[in-house]
């Protein structure tokens, strides 16, 4: 029988509790929005919501699905999401899979010129001009264009695509198949998890920009995305959180608050949005994670 | 003399119709990559044309060859400007704030992780904490505000439960506080998903080591000490180096969306310059040079980290 040590016993106990506690600060600030996202505007402003809705409401909701600005972006952003995301799965299993064919001349100088722009950037003024003189200023391209494959995704799936018995590749070609087949046919089939993984990445990463927006189609309302919206709204009424003078006037229900009371339910509702989906995605694609993401591999 | 010369014309005639020979056997391999160089270049490369632009004072009316010259005037500027000095300073603290807390905790909560026998739920713990890491910016800044607002942001309730505090502070009003505010939002959203790798290193350990410890009656702090630690030894040291590749990227976004002006002058980031003077007050010259100077820093420290851990027979990454 095994023993069972005292210190064993206590370090276990406070393991499990900083875990626990783990969990809440991870989860607490959501909740909570979600919480004030259900809650009627004006009763927010009074504070003391924390899980659960004092006075439960939609309008929060309504108001954005029904705004049509808010709504509109939602729309961009996942159609952004979703094109940047079928590009970049596809072009990026293609470009790797040449990488790993041991026979190709130009196997190490693609990778390195790949790799090298994981760590080298030009920066944001030279690549604001190169995309003004491409003329993708307000343009929707600039969100799918400038980014098909990525360097550390393109590792990621070459890294995996090398575990795929080289007798699989072998049997195909002497069979007379090409390299395109051989991609189509043995490649992509055999590539399903690492693809999802990255697949996930560049969905999330296209859904979470807001920068892009903001440098390059600022000017055009219809190409806004939800993130910026978010930003947006988050600028206007963030000013209560440092600005003691407009905090005491809120805190006070002045004139003031009036106007902050729909920002800030209406941003805890468009923050619940926002997160949604990689929400809902996320538990189904988080299996795949681990798979290839070994930064060793960087390495040839 | 003329036989050498023959034959080495002959070897280079050989070898470039071995090459052109290749060329066409592989114009697959070439058709399925060559269409993502060319975009690589156009996107990635090519706008290192625009660091002329440094040596330059750039007006936008005029063409590339008008430009009035310079030379290292833009840099001169830079370094003798307070503003761009503080923002240096702001960089560098914030980016060795976030490396050293974010290195401690993920190193910690990996181990103990590690330690966790329930598979259900370590599991669970897992998923929990990577969910930030998928959240962008604006929405975590958001949450981050919301907990330390002064009208019943959840940092304030409990410090006064607790009766740490007599009235709710505007942590985000104090110049002193940003650092550590940053700092702590970083672990906030990365510490669960920088865990991940560690936990693939230490996966990888040998089970006998710990089966022989356990003979040896080594207690588990002793086992993580001498066997867990340095399992994940190599690991760490390629994340270092490309940690301190990333020594002036000390983040954007989050110094962007949380600071204000109670505390820009240790909020701002290069990046923050860098937009402020370039794409708002349109000197884009001296933005230029502001983010040259950055990516030239970042790739030298690289390149020095590297060889470094070559010298000392470490792990590397290059």
């Amino acid at each position: 029988m095994k023993k069972v040590k005292l210190g064993d016993v206590v370090f276990n106990t406070f393991n499990t509790v900083f875990m626990l506690l783990l969990v809440i600060v991870t989860l607490y600030p959501f909740a909570n929005t979600v919480a004030v996202s259900f809650n009627e505007g004006m009763d927010s402003l009074r504070g003391g919501i924390y899980l659960w809705p004092r006075i439960f409401t939609f309008k929060n909701y309504q108001y954005i699905f029904v705004g049509g600005t808010i709504f509109h972006a939602f729309l961009v952003s996942v159609a952004r999401s979703v094109i940047s995301m079928v590009l970049n799965v596809f072009f990026t299993a293609m470009l790797a899979y040449t990488l790993t064919r041991k026979e190709y001349i130009f196997r190490r100088f693609i990778t390195m010129a790949f790799v090298l722009t994981m760590y080298f950037h030009a920066g944001m003024i030279p690549h604001y001009f190169l995309i003004k003189n491409l003329g993708l200023l307000n343009n929707f391209l600039v969100y799918v264009l400038p980014s098909i494959v990525a360097a550390f995704n393109l590792i990621v799936v070459r890294t995996y695509i090398k575990t795929i018995p080289e007798a699989l590749i072998e049997a195909a070609k002497i069979d007379g198949a090409s390299d395109f087949w051989v991609f189509f046919q043995v490649i992509l089939p055999l590539s399903k998890p690492v693809l999802a993984t990255i697949a996930l990445f560049v969905a999330v990463g296209a859904w979470n920009s807001w920068f892009d927006t903001f440098l390059y189609c600022s000017s055009r309302q219809e190409l806004s995305t939800l993130q910026y919206e978010l930003m947006k709204l988050m600028s206007t009424i963030s000013q209560a959180n440092y600005n003691p003078a407009l905090a005491a006037s809120y805190a006070a229900g002045g004139e003031a608050a009036v106007q902050l009371v729909t920002p800030i339910s209406i941003r805890a509702a468009i923050t619940v949005v926002a997160a949604l989906p990689i929400i809902f995605i996320y538990p189904f694609l988080q299996r795949y994670f681990v798979v290839g993401l070994n930064v060793g591999s960087v390495k040839e | 003399m003329a036989e050498v010369m023959l034959d080495t014309k002959l070897e280079t005639q050989t070898r470039s119709r071995i090459f052109w020979h290749k060329v066409v056997s592989q114009r697959q391999l070439i058709f399925m990559s060559f269409p993502f160089l060319i975009h690589l270049f156009i996107f990635a490369y090519s706008p290192i044309w625009g660091w002329l632009m440094a040596f330059q004072n750039y007006k936008p009316m005029k063409s590339f060859f008008e430009q009035e010259w310079v030379g290292l005037q833009q840099f001169k500027f830079l370094f003798f400007d307070e503003g761009f000095l503080r923002v240096l300073r702001n960089t560098i603290a914030m980016s060795m704030i976030n490396m050293t807390l974010g290195f401690i905790t993920a190193i910690t909560l990996a181990v103990l992780l590690n330690e966790i026998k329930n598979v259900l739920f370590k599991r669970s713990v897992q998923t929990i904490s990577y969910l930030p890491h998928f959240l962008s910016w604006i929405i975590v800044t958001g949450l981050v505000a919301n907990c330390l607002s002064t009208e019943n942001g959840i940092v304030n309730v409990v410090l006064m439960k607790l009766r740490l505090i007599e009235e709710p502070v505007l942590w985000l009003s104090k110049g002193e506080y940003f650092w550590w505010i940053i700092g702590f939002t970083y672990v906030w959203k990365e510490v669960g998903w920088n865990t991940i790798i560690y936990l693939a290193a230490m996966a990888a350990i040998d089970p006998a080591l710990y089966e022989a410890a356990e003979v040896d009656g080594a207690t588990r702090f002793q086992k993580i000490i001498h066997i867990t630690l340095p399992g994940i030894k190599s690991t760490f040291m390629v994340l270092l180096i490309m940690a301190i590749g990333n020594t002036l990227n000390a983040g954007f976004e989050m110094q962007y969306l949380l600071g204000n002006p109670q505390v820009i002058d240790w909020s701002e980031t290069i990046d923050i310059f860098t937009l402020k003077y370039g794409i708002q007050i349109g000197n884009y010259s001296l933005a230029t040079a502001a983010g040259m100077f950055k990516s030239v820093v970042n790739i030298t420290l690289l390149f020095m980290a590297n060889h470094l851990a070559k010298r000392l027979g470490e792990e590397r990454l290059i």
